[in-house]
């Protein structure tokens, strides 16, 4: 995929101060890609996955917390999940698919099929 | 027609350090954030520690955990001489492991984090939940703990 290059926003402050960008873990089988990042905080309504010609981008928004009283130790960050990647031209975006299970989102992105490997069968 | 196909280098997985990106945003940070932000969010050598956030009110404390991509019965909470033990394991996932990797930032292994409280808590009365891969620990306070009022007759 090229989307082991991944877009660098960082030209952009402002929109650098305002998301933090997720771990993620990319995989590349036969069949296509697999994306996963971690997204503690956010579930399935603050999520929004956009292509955009060559580029996808993953956005998550936290769900907002209940205010549980006085902070004592602050340690995770509030901002919000932002990254993006550059698609391989070998995916077929009609077929991508999405979900969030417990803070991690796996984006699967299938291959087209007229580049999938295929045996030949010698007569 | 291009019958070779590009083999990208393989990406080294450095998950001791808590993955690159944790890392690229640090040093994005180190320039556009003050200093004491830093020091606050400076946690990227911790890898296998989960964040964490605590909270007071008049009768709880309450842990906040990440924990992204768990399963509920892989978390362990206790309590130990008023301390809060967080631990657990991420496995593995056995069904990416012929896959070509390209990205590997994720932690996956044994993991824990311990906070002292700072007052008695009630054992018998402290509840986690697990939702969106957070974990909330609602631990109340034992009854001495609590603030009381007291009455100071002026004569």
């Amino acid at each position: 995929m090229q989307t082991t290059l991944e877009k660098q926003t960082t030209n952009n402050r402002a929109e650098s101060v305002e998301y933090v960008a997720p771990n993620v873990n990319i995989f590349e089988t036969e069949e296509g890609y697999v994306l996963q990042a971690e997204m503690p905080g956010v579930s399935k309504d603050g999520l929004e996955i956009t292509l955009e010609g060559t580029e996808i981008t993953i956005t998550g928004r936290r769900s907002p917390e209940a205010v549980a009283g006085e902070p004592l130790f602050r340690e995770r960050n509030t901002f919000d999940y932002r990254r993006v990647f550059e698609l391989d031209p070998a995916i077929d975006t009609a077929k991508v698919s999405a979900k969030i299970e417990q803070g991690v989102l796996t984006v699967t992105l299938p291959k087209s099929e007229r580049v999938k490997p295929r045996k030949i069968k010698v007569d | 027609m291009n019958l070779l196909r590009w083999q990208r280098p393989e990406l080294a997985a450095w998950q001791s350090f808590g993955g690159l990106s944790t890392l690229r945003n640090e040093i994005d940070r180190l320039f556009e954030a003050p200093l004491t932000e830093l020091a606050r969010t400076s946690h990227f050598l911790s890898g296998s520690a989960p964040v964490v956030d605590i909270y007071e009110d008049k009768d709880n404390f309450v842990v906040k955990a990440e924990l992204p991509g768990m399963k509920k019965e892989d978390i362990d909470v206790s309590l130990h001489d008023g301390s809060l033990s967080i631990s657990g394991e991420r496995k593995s996932e056995q069904k990416w492991e012929d896959a070509e990797v390209h990205r590997a930032e994720r932690f996956f292994g044994r993991f824990q984090r311990t906070v002292a409280l700072p007052s008695a808590v009630d054992a018998g009365k402290i509840k986690a939940q697990y939702k969106d891969g957070v974990l909330t620990v609602t631990l109340p306070k034992a009854e001495e703990a609590k603030p009381k009022q007291i009455d100071v007759q002026v004569n």
